[in-house]
C-alpha cells in the first residue's frame, strides 16, 4: 500500500510536466494545425540557455534567466511562427511536422555542440528536503513541481475562459473563419498561443532540469510523453491535455512496479492503442468540427 | 491523339528507372567496399522508403512504423538465414525474402484494420504504438533476437550455388532485386488498381461515389507498403551483416517518414531521391565531424520552406515555369501575329 | 649580379627542398580513424572517449608523433548505430587506416569488428560487455576491464564487505548494463546471495522514481547500481528521495566524478569497485585528470581515460616493434604487457592477452564527504 501510493505521488508530478507540455502542444495545434515534433527540445532547451549564459556571458543567474526567457520567447515563440510554420501552413499538416522533426535535431545538436554533450546541474528554487503524507515520503520538490505546474494550468483557464482576449483566443481556435469576420485579428491570437506554448515549455524546463537535470537529449523522452498525452486528452481540447499528461504520469509510474520495467514505454501506448479503437475522439475530447 | 500526362511521366518513371539500373551496374567498379556499402543501403532504403511512399504519397496513411518493419524482415531473415537457424545458410535467402514479405504484409493489415475503422490520421498513433513494442520485443525477448547483444554473423544470400560475398556482388545482387520491386511498383500504380489510388488522393468523395471501395483499397496499400519494408529488411539484414534494435527504434521510423516526404512524396522516383539526402549525404557530410547532423537538419528545413513537396517539386517547380513560359512565348507570338 | 644569381639558386634550391619536404611531411603521418559515438544513445560515452583521445594524440604529436610520423586522427560518427559504424569502420579501412579506434558500445563493436578482423586492421574499443572477446577476432583489443572480470570482483565485495544476503539490481538496459547484470547475478548466487529484484531501466531515463521506490519496498539489504553516468546520478537523487538508507553498491560508473558532482549530496556513502578513475591514488591518473579538465573545462569519465590510455597502447606497441606495421603491432600487443615505467601515457601497468582482453589492478572505493575515496586496491586476475 505504501509503494502505491509513492507511486501515484510520483507520478502525479511527472505527470505535472507532461501535462504542461502537452497543453502547448494541444494549443498550437488548435490554432494552426502544426504538430510540433520539437515539443520535447522546447522544454530541453531554457534551462541549456540558461547555463549557457552563465558560462559564456558570466551573466548572473536572474540576468541568465531572464535572457534565456527573453531569447526562449522571441526565437521559438514569435521566429518558430514566423519563420517556420507560417511559409508552411498552406502546405498541408506533413511537410510542417517534417520540419519540426528537423528543427528539433537541430535545436538538440546545437544545445550538444555549442553547449556540452555532458548532463548539468540545474540550480532548484525549491530546497531538499521531503515530508510525510499517508506513510509515504514526498519530497518538496515533487510537492512544488505539481503545485507550480497546476497553478499555470488553472491560470491559463482561467485567461481563456474569463477575459476578452482569452475568449478570443479560443474563437480562433474553434473556427478561425468565423472570429475572422467577427473582427477578431486571428493572426495575432496564433502568435498568442505560441507565446504561451513557449512560455509554458520554459515553465516545464525550469521545473524538471533540476531533477532530470539539463542535457541536450532530455527532450526525447519528455516530447513522446507529451504527444501522448495530447492524444490521449483528445489533441483538441487544454482539459485532455491535462488529465492526459496526468494518466501517462501515473501510468508510466505504476506500469514501472506492477507491468514489467522493460515493456514500460509500451504500457501508455497500449492504452493509447485502445482508447483509440474505442473512444477516437480522446478520453475527455469532443468530436473535432472542422473539415479540412 | 495526344497521350495523356500521367501517362507520358510515368513512361519517364520507368526510363530513368532502367538507364539508372545500367548505370548503377556499371558505375561503381571502381568503388572500394565503403562506396559499395553505401550505395548498397541506399538502395535498400529507397525499398523500404517506396514503401511508405505507396501508403503515404499515394493513400494519404502515416505510418510511423516502417522501420519496425524493416525491422521484422531484417530478424525473420537472420533468423531463417543464419548458420544454426531455421534453415541456415545457402538457398535459403530467396524463401526468407518471401516470409519476410508475408509477415510484415499480414501484419500491416492487421494493424490497419482496427485503425481504419476509426479516424484516417490515427493510424499515425496506432503505428506509433506498434513500432515501439516492436522495438522492446527486438531488444528484451534475447532468446529470439539476441536482445542487446545484437545478432550477429548473418550470411550473404547465394546465387546459383556461388556466395555473394564479394560487396560488387552484392550490390549487384542488390541492385537486381531493388529494379524487380520497383517495376512491380510502377506496374501496380499504373493497374487500375492503382489509377484508383490516384483518383483516391485526388477526390475520395468522387472515388468513393465512382464505386472504390474506400477502405479495402487503402487497408491493401498500407499491407503492401509495410511488406516492401520486410522486403528492405531481407536485404538490410544480410548488408550489414550483423543486426540489432538501434536501427528499427522509433526514431528511424520517423527518419523514413522525413525521407519521402524531402524526397517527394506521392512521385514515384521520391523515394530514391529522399534516401540519397538521408542515408548517402550524411556520409559525405561526415566529413564535416560532429556537425553534420547540425548542417543536415538545417538542410532539410531550408529545402522543406523553399519546396515543401520535396526535392522532386524543385524539378516539377521547374517544369511548370518552362511550361508557362513557352505558352507565354506563344501567346506573345500569335499576339504579333495578329497585330501584324 | 653573381650574388643574386647565387641566392637565387639557393632559394630555388630551399623552395625546392621545402616542397619535397612539405610533400613527405604530409605522407608521412598514420592515419587513425575514430569510429565513436558522437550522437544518439552513445553520445555522452563517446564524447568522452574521443576527446581522451585527441588529448593523447596532441600530446603524441607535439612530441614528435610514433616513431617520427604524426598522428592524423580523424572521427567519424556513428550515430550509435550498427550500420553506420560498420559503414565507418569500412571508410576508415579502404582509407588506409593504421587502427581503428573505437566505438564504444558493444553493439556498435559487434557490428564492425569482422571488418577490421578482414583487413588486419587493429581495432582499439571502450566496450566492456564480456562476449566481445570471445568470438575469436583476432584484431580487437580492449581498454577496459571485460565484465566478466569486475563482475567476480565485485561479488566478493557483497559477501564478505557488505555483507549482504539479498541484492537489488538495477540496470540500464543496454548491452554494457545488461551485460553487467547478466554478469554479476550468477556471481552472487554462487555466493549464497538472493537476488530480490531485477529490475531494467532505458538508457537516457531520466524519472527514476518508481525504480527508486520499488528497490526500496524489495527490502533488500543492499542495491547494485550498473547505469551510466548521468543515469546513476538521477537514481541516487530519486533513491535519496525515498530516504533510502541501505549500502548502495556500484561499479566504475556509480563512483565517478560525474556522479558525485550531479548527485551532490545523494551520492554520499555510495561504494563499490572501480575500473579507472581520476581519483585513483595514483599520481598518474590525477594528472591526466587535470589535464583533461584544463582542455576540455569538465571532468572526464573512465570513458576519458579510456580514450587516453588506448592511444597511448597504440603508441607503445607500435614504437615497440619499431615499424609501422599493422601485423607486427597485433603480434607485438598480443600477449603485451605495458608498464607506467616504460609508457607513463598507459597510466597503470596493463596487460593484453591473446583475446585482446586487458588485466590490471582495481580499486575499492567510498564516496566521502563529495570525494570518492579509494579504500582498497585489487590484483589483476593474473599475476603479471
Amino acid at each position: 500500500m505504501d509503494q502505491f501510493v509513492q507511486l501515484i505521488l510520483a507520478g502525479l508530478a511527472t505527470g505535472a510536466i507532461y501535462a504542461l507540455a502537452a497543453i502547448g502542444f494541444t494549443l498550437v495545434w488548435q490554432t494552426s494545425q502544426t504538430i510540433n515534433f520539437a515539443q520535447g527540445e522546447f522544454v530541453m532547451l531554457p534551462a541549456i540557455l540558461v547555463l549557457a549564459a552563465v558560462k559564456f556571458l558570466h551573466a548572473p543567474l536572474p540576468v541568465a534567466v531572464l535572457m534565456a526567457v527573453g531569447g526562449f520567447l522571441l526565437l521559438f515563440g514569435f521566429g518558430f511562427k514566423q519563420y517556420i510554420v507560417n511559409p508552411m501552413a498552406r502546405h498541408g499538416i506533413l511537410p510542417l511536422a517534417i520540419a519540426t522533426m528537423a528543427l528539433s535535431i537541430l535545436m538538440k545538436e546545437s544545445a550538444k555542440d555549442g553547449f556540452s554533450a555532458e548532463a548539468q546541474q540545474f540550480p532548484s528554487l525549491v530546497p531538499e528536503g521531503a515530508i510525510q503524507l499517508f506513510g509515504a515520503t514526498l519530497s518538496l520538490r515533487d510537492i512544488a513541481i505539481f503545485v507550480v505546474a497546476v497553478v499555470a494550468i488553472v491560470g491559463l483557464q482561467l485567461f481563456v475562459t474569463r477575459t476578452k482576449t482569452g475568449r478570443m483566443m479560443q474563437a480562433t481556435a474553434q473556427n478561425p473563419t468565423v472570429a475572422r469576420i467577427l473582427g477578431i485579428s486571428t493572426e495575432k491570437m496564433i502568435l498568442l498561443t505560441f507565446l504561451i506554448n513557449a512560455g509554458l515549455a520554459i515553465l516545464a524546463s525550469f521545473l524538471i532540469s533540476p531533477v532530470y537535470l539539463a542535457k541536450f537529449s532530455n527532450g526525447e523522452v519528455i516530447g513522446t510523453a507529451a504527444f501522448i498525452a495530447a492524444i490521449v486528452g483528445g489533441f483538441n481540447q487544454v482539459r485532455g491535455a491535462l488529465a492526459g499528461g496526468f494518466i501517462v504520469g501515473l501510468v508510466d509510474n505504476l506500469a514501472a512496479a506492477y507491468v514489467s520495467s522493460a515493456y514500460r514505454a509500451a504500457v501508455p501506448l497500449v492504452l493509447l492503442v485502445l482508447v483509440i479503437l474505442f473512444k477516437p475522439e480522446g478520453l475527455l475530447g469532443s468530436k473535432e468540427e472542422r473539415t479540412v | 491523339m495526344t497521350r495523356h500526362p500521367v501517362f507520358s511521366r510515368i513512361d519517364a518513371n520507368l526510363a530513368t528507372l532502367l538507364i539508372g539500373a545500367v548505370i548503377l551496374w556499371f558505375a561503381p567498379a571502381g568503388l572500394k567496399s565503403y562506396g559499395l556499402y553505401v550505395i548498397s543501403l541506399w538502395l535498400v532504403m529507397s525499398i523500404a522508403a517506396m514503401g511508405l511512399n505507396l501508403t503515404l504519397g499515394y493513400a494519404g496513411l502515416k505510418s510511423l512504423a516502417q522501420a519496425a518493419f524493416l525491422g521484422i524482415g531484417a530478424y525473420t531473415t537472420a533468423l531463417i538465414t543464419a548458420k544454426g537457424g531455421i534453415i541456415g545458410p545457402g538457398w535459403s535467402w530467396p524463401l526468407a525474402f518471401v516470409v519476410s514479405g508475408a509477415i510484415t504484409f499480414f501484419a500491416g493489415v492487421i494493424l490497419g484494420f482496427p485503425a481504419l475503422r476509426v479516424k484516417f490520421h490515427y493510424l499515425a498513433f496506432v503505428t506509433l504504438s506498434f513500432a515501439t513494442v516492436m522495438f522492446l520485443i527486438f531488444r528484451n525477448e534475447q532468446w529470439l533476437t539476441g536482445g542487446v547483444y545484437g545478432f550477429s554473423n548473418i550470411p550473404r544470400p547465394s546465387v546459383m550455388g556461388s556466395k555473394l560475398d564479394n560487396d560488387l556482388a552484392f550490390f549487384r545482387f542488390v541492385l537486381v532485386v531493388t529494379v524487380l520491386l520497383s517495376l512491380a511498383m510502377w506496374w501496380m500504380l499504373r493497374s487500375p488498381w492503382g489509377r484508383a489510388f490516384t483518383a483516391l488522393r485526388e477526390n475520395p468523395l468522387r472515388a468513393a461515389s465512382l464505386g472504390i471501395n474506400l477502405r479495402a483499397y487503402t487497408l491493401l496499400a498500407f499491407a503492401i507498403g509495410s511488406a516492401y519494408g520486410g522486403f528492405a529488411g531481407a536485404l538490410y539484414a544480410p548488408l550489414v551483416e550483423f543486426i540489432d534494435p538501434a536501427p528499427f527504434a522509433i526514431s528511424a521510423s520517423f527518419v523514413l517518414l522525413l525521407t519521402v516526404v524531402v524526397g517527394g512524396q506521392g512521385y514515384f522516383l521520391g523515394p530514391f531521391l529522399g534516401a540519397a539526402f538521408s542515408y548517402v549525404l550524411p556520409e559525405v557530410l561526415r566529413a564535416t565531424g560532429g556537425l553534420y547532423l547540425l548542417i543536415y537538419a538545417a538542410l532539410v528545413l531550408i529545402l522543406l520552406l523553399i519546396t515543401p513537396q520535396g526535392i522532386i517539386g524543385i524539378v516539377e517547380k521547374m517544369r511548370e515555369n518552362r511550361r508557362q513560359k513557352a505558352a507565354q512565348e506563344q501567346r506573345n507570338a500569335s499576339k504579333v501575329m495578329l497585330e501584324a | 649580379m653573381k650574388m643574386s644569381k647565387r641566392t637565387a639558386l639557393l632559394g630555388g634550391v630551399t623552395l625546392t627542398l621545402g616542397l619535397g619536404l612539405g610533400a613527405a611531411m604530409a605522407q608521412e603521418t598514420v592515419k587513425v580513424v575514430g569510429v565513436i559515438e558522437m550522437s544518439g544513445a552513445g553520445a555522452t560515452a563517446g564524447t568522452n572517449y574521443k576527446n581522451g583521445a585527441q588529448m593523447a594524440v596532441d600530446e603524441i604529436n607535439a612530441k614528435g608523433g610514433i616513431l617520427g610520423k604524426k598522428i592524423d586522427f580523424v572521427v567519424y560518427d556513428t550515430q550509435t548505430n550498427p550500420g553506420n559504424t560498420r559503414a565507418a569502420v569500412q571508410r576508415g579501412v579502404d582509407e588506409g587506416a593504421f587502427a581503428i579506434f573505437g566505438p564504444v558500445f558493444s553493439g556498435p563493436i559487434s557490428a564492425s569488428m569482422q571488418i577490421a578482423q578482414k583487413a588486419g586492421v587493429p581495432q582499439i574499443v571502450g566496450g566492456e560487455a564480456a562476449g566481445l572477446t570471445k568470438q575469436g577476432v583476432t584484431t580487437i583489443f580492449r581498454t577496459s576491464l571485460n565484465q566478466a572480470d569486475a563482475m567476480p570482483k565485485l561479488a566478493e565485495y557483497f559477501k564478505n564487505d557488505v555483507k549482504a544476503n539479498s541484492v537489488a539490481v538495477v540496470w540500464v538496459n543496454n548491452d554494457f548494463g545488461k551485460g553487467g547484470r547478466d554478469a554479476i547475478i550468477p556471481e552472487l548466487q554462487k555466493r549464497g546471495i538472493k537476488i530480490a529484484a531485477d529490475i531494467a531501466t532505458e538508457s537516457a531515463q531520466a524519472d527514476f522514481a518508481a525504480d527508486a521506490i520499488k528497490v526500496k519496498s524489495s527490502n533488500a539489504d543492499a542495491v547494485f547500481v550498473y547505469l551510466n553516468e548521468e543515469e546513476s546520478a538521477r537514481f541516487l537523487r530519486a533513491i535519496k528521495q525515498q530516504g533510502y538508507d541501505k549500502p548502495i553498491v556500484g561499479e566504475t560508473t556509480l563512483l565517478g566524478a560525474k556522479v558525485i558532482e550531479l548527485a551532490g549530496d545523494a551520492a554520499e556513502g555510495a561504494k563499490g569497485h572501480v575500473g579507472l578513475s581520476v581519483d585513483a591514488p595514483n599520481p598518474l591518473f590525477a594528472e591526466f585528470g587535470k589535464k583533461f579538465q584544463a582542455k576540455f573545462n569538465y571532468k572526464s569519465d573512465h570513458n576519458g581515460i579510456k580514450g587516453y590510455s588506448g592511444m597511448y597502447m597504440l603508441k607503445h606497441v607500435a614504437e615497440k616493434t619499431g615499424k609501422l606495421d599493422k601485423e607486427a603491432w597485433l603480434k607485438y600487443a598480443h600477449g603485451a604487457i605495458i608498464r607506467t615505467k616504460d609508457e607513463p601515457g598507459i597510466l597503470i601497468d596493463s596487460k593484453f592477452d591473446a583475446n585482446g582482453d586487458v588485466d590490471r589492478e582495481s580499486f575499492l572505493a567510498e564516496v566521502k564527504k563529495g570525494q570518492q575515496v579509494i579504500t582498497g586496491t585489487l590484483p589483476p586476475v593474473n599475476k603479471f
